[in-house]
């Protein structure tokens, strides 16, 4: 038989090191959380040390969480060790509390963590159960008989009022009840009196759900998991269908859509897709999430497969019913949002982009992408500048984003236009030129400030045509801190077609 | 010649034309370019629903696409127009500008822009793209000799711009013509602005359009300009038409894929 020793976890604290959190083994040799090692060591020789590490713990802890998105959609967090659940209207999908409470904690100790879970009117009082014993559940009304007997370190309020507590002389939770309600506050201050109310059952503290809601939910479960694509697919058509027939009852369209997949070892894959504006079919949602699951980067892995795929509208959107058979333009408006949506599941909502109009002389900032599936009605109305009758193209077609430097060997005249310029290491002799078209930057915007351009349109020998441009005024802007002209940078800013 | 052996001609002939949904040119919707030459070489302008190719060297991208929204313009120009294109094209070539864009004729209103990664994200956007008959036209810009753009791709193009309706415009900047089941196929330079006054304006596009592969008619090369005001092409008035010659100071341009011609 191998010999098992105790084994502790532990934390830099204080500058020193104590235990963060141990093993039954080490309780029964003695050894309590906050001891320091060195002394832990003297008491029990034979000791495995392990690390604190706080970001696993809390990446455990939201894996937990994320499981028992299956048992309730309002989960949260009580780092660092505790979840609350928020099982109203939910318990008897599970045959009841107790059943329910039985297969949270099985399954949890089944996968190696120790569990103590109890059931309550507020959350407060369920996790001041839950320190002591496990598997408790009160009814409306016995919280403060329930809580009474229970040491006051229960309440999980903090070392320096625990401590307080115990050398005032009160041991018991239904010690510090029987006191004064301002006589606690006096000497504890308000936040313990709320607390304490709270844990006797009298007023409920909210927790704060990891998620909101979503507005719609429909799951199916699995009694044998399944695995493949095909099963996955139909099942999720499925559900889209029963999404739709629900949201549809009250003329609602989902803009937000997520579907969460439980694998049966407790890993969780939540998959989201946005839409543009309302999906109310359910072939759109089925094809949405095809188009999206086929080109996931890590593509969903069943494992052993799932126990439960859920389907949920996380945002919705009033419908209003359209009579489309007159009006093409609506139609053609809907085709061309489902697209936009289609690509965007595919290839991320951000690539799809249409163009607004900025208010700004500056080229490079004239034009706002956006994305097309929040934009695409702002863009239809976008108000362009005119352009003007007869005028050749005065802004090139193609735009750098970051203007490309270019090589000037000379300009006869001194802030005039060259005659030939080396771009991307070929050279190009200038055979017409218009300009200069002078843009002084925004000078009364906060960092606005900058040399002015002078941008010319240049014609060379092949019929390229250039937009480029000079940085800085002659002499007066290009000059550095001792007044001598500095070298002159040109650049190419765009080209015209 | 034996009878097994017409009616084996017979059925290849069927099944040639089956394959060429679009057997006859007439058939075709068309919308005229506006270049007199140029549409009659065409049998009456750009066929819609169908594949055409543009391409250019790398310096020439902007002239390119100038002339790919040009036919866009022409081809739809109340529709909203999608305009797929790889990230990298970006940077070596710039960003499609509203501004210019809109000094063309065209409307930034009914651009949509997709910012694919790469080449195969590319290809499968525009091809859904193509499935949507509520755009008039998908314009595709792959920038370099594209491995993905094969035979296989073009023609799945072909099917879906033929089943919309919606016309499919490549782009293929530093790209070499290959085989494909494009309507047309053009390669694009810049040309000189006519030679005007200096105090007149100039600037307006003028494309050195040569026409290498046209599937229901001969081939041919014109200087096309783009009328802004208009939104279609016409004869640049300086030039006499056809072009008789190439401007002398430019013949290495001219000869640029010249060895390539054969190539459709």
């Amino acid at each position: 038989m191998t010999q098992t020793y105790p084994s502790v976890v532990v934390a830099k604290q204080h500058n020193a090191i104590l235990i963060h959190s141990l093993d039954e083994a080490a309780v029964q040799a003695g050894l309590s959380i906050g001891l320091p090692l060195a002394n832990a060591r003297a008491i029990c020789p034979e000791l495995t040390v392990f690390d604190a590490d706080e970001v696993a713990d809390r990446k455990t802890l939201e894996d937990i969480a994320d499981w028992c998105d299956r048992f309730t959609p309002l989960v949260a967090l009580d780092p660092p060790y505790g979840l609350f659940l928020d099982i109203t209207g939910c318990a008897h999908l599970f045959g009841g509390e107790r059943a329910l409470l039985q297969i949270v904690s099985s399954a949890l100790s089944h996968r190696g963590f120790a569990v103590s879970a109890a059931i309550a009117s507020t959350s407060i009082c369920a996790r001041t159960l839950t320190r002591q014993t496990s598997g408790k559940i009160i009814a409306e009304g016995e919280e403060a008989e329930a809580v009474s007997p229970l040491p006051v370190s229960a309440l999980g309020a903090g070392d320096a009022i625990t401590a307080g507590l115990r050398r005032a002389g009160l041991k018991t939770i239904g010690d510090v009840a029987s006191r004064a309600p301002h006589e606690i506050t006096a000497r504890f201050g308000a936040p313990f009196t709320t607390l304490l109310q709270q844990a006797l059952g009298q007023g409920d503290a909210p927790i704060s759900p990891r998620k909101p809601p979503p507005d719609y939910i429909v799951e199916k479960r699995f009694p044998d998991p399944v695995a493949t694509d095909t099963v996955i697919a139909m099942n999720l058509s499925a559900l889209a269908q029963m999404l739709v027939t629900a949201m549809d009852k009250q003329g609602k369209g989902a803009r937000r859509l997520e579907a969460s997949f439980f694998r049966t070892d407790g890993a969780v894959r939540t998959i989201s897709v946005d839409t543009g504006r309302p999906v109310t079919k359910a072939e759109v949602i089925d094809r949405l999430f095809r188009e999206r699951l086929d080109a996931l980067n890590d593509p969903l892995d069943p494992g052993f497969g799932f126990d439960l795929i859920r389907l949920s509208a996380s945002r919705t959107e009033i419908v209003v019913q359209q009579q489309r058979d007159l009006d093409a333009n609506v139609h053609d408006n809907d085709e061309l949002s489902a697209l936009i949506d289609r690509i965007a599941a595919r290839i991320g909502g951000k690539r799809v982009v249409v163009h607004l109009p900025e208010n700004t002389h500056i080229p490079e900032r004239a034009v706002l992408s956006v994305p097309a599936q929040h934009h695409l009605a702002a863009a239809a109305q976008a108000a362009w500048p005119e352009r003007i009758e007869g005028e050749p193209p005065l802004r090139p077609l193609r735009l750098f984003e970051k203007p490309e430097p270019i090589k000037v060997p000379f300009a006869t005249v001194p802030d005039g236009p060259p005659h030939q310029f080396t771009w991307r290491r070929v050279t190009h002799a200038v055979v017409r030129v218009e300009g200069p078209e002078r843009i002084a930057m925004e000078w009364w915007k906060q960092n606005g400030d900058g040399p002015t351009r002078d941008y010319f349109r240049i014609e060379d020998e092949a019929g390229l045509r250039f937009w480029i441009f000079r940085d800085g005024l002659y002499e007066s802007e290009s000059a550095d801190a001792e007044g001598e002209p500095a070298s002159i940078r040109w650049f190419v800013h765009g080209l015209f077609a | 010649m034996s009878t097994a052996r017409t009616s084996t001609l017979a059925s290849l002939r069927g099944s040639i034309e089956r394959l060429e949904a679009h057997g006859d040119a007439h058939d075709l919707n068309k919308i005229t370019l506006g270049h007199k030459a140029a549409d009659a070489v065409l049998h009456g302008g750009l066929a819609l629903a169908t594949v055409h190719e543009v391409f250019a060297e790398g310096h020439q991208s902007a002239t390119a696409t100038g002339f790919i929204a040009g036919l866009a313009g022409r081809v739809s120009p109340r529709q909203p127009l999608v305009w797929v294109r790889q990230d990298f094209s970006e940077i070596e070539s710039g960003a499609l500008s509203m501004s210019g864009l809109a000094e063309l004729g065209l409307d930034p209103r009914l651009l949509v822009t997709v910012r694919a990664t790469d080449t195969d994200a590319a290809l499968r956007t525009a091809a859904d793209a193509l499935a949507c008959d509520a755009l008039g036209a998908v314009v595709l810009e792959v920038w370099g000799q594209a491995r993905q753009l094969d035979l296989v791709a073009s023609r799945k193009l072909t099917l879906a711009a033929a089943a919309s309706g919606v016309t499919a415009l490549l782009l293929r900047v530093a790209a070499e013509p290959r085989p494909s089941t494009a309507e047309t196929r053009w390669i694009v330079r810049a040309a000189h602005s006519p030679p005007s006054a200096p105090w007149s304006a100039w600037g307006a596009p003028v494309f050195d359009a040569q026409l290498v592969r046209n599937r229901h008619g001969p081939v041919g090369r014109w200087i096309m300009e783009w009328n802004c005001d208009e939104c279609l092409f016409s004869e640049p008035s300086a030039y006499p038409q056809p072009l008789a010659a190439t401007p002398a100071h430019r013949p290495h341009q001219a000869q640029a894929f010249a060895g390539q011609r054969r190539a459709s």
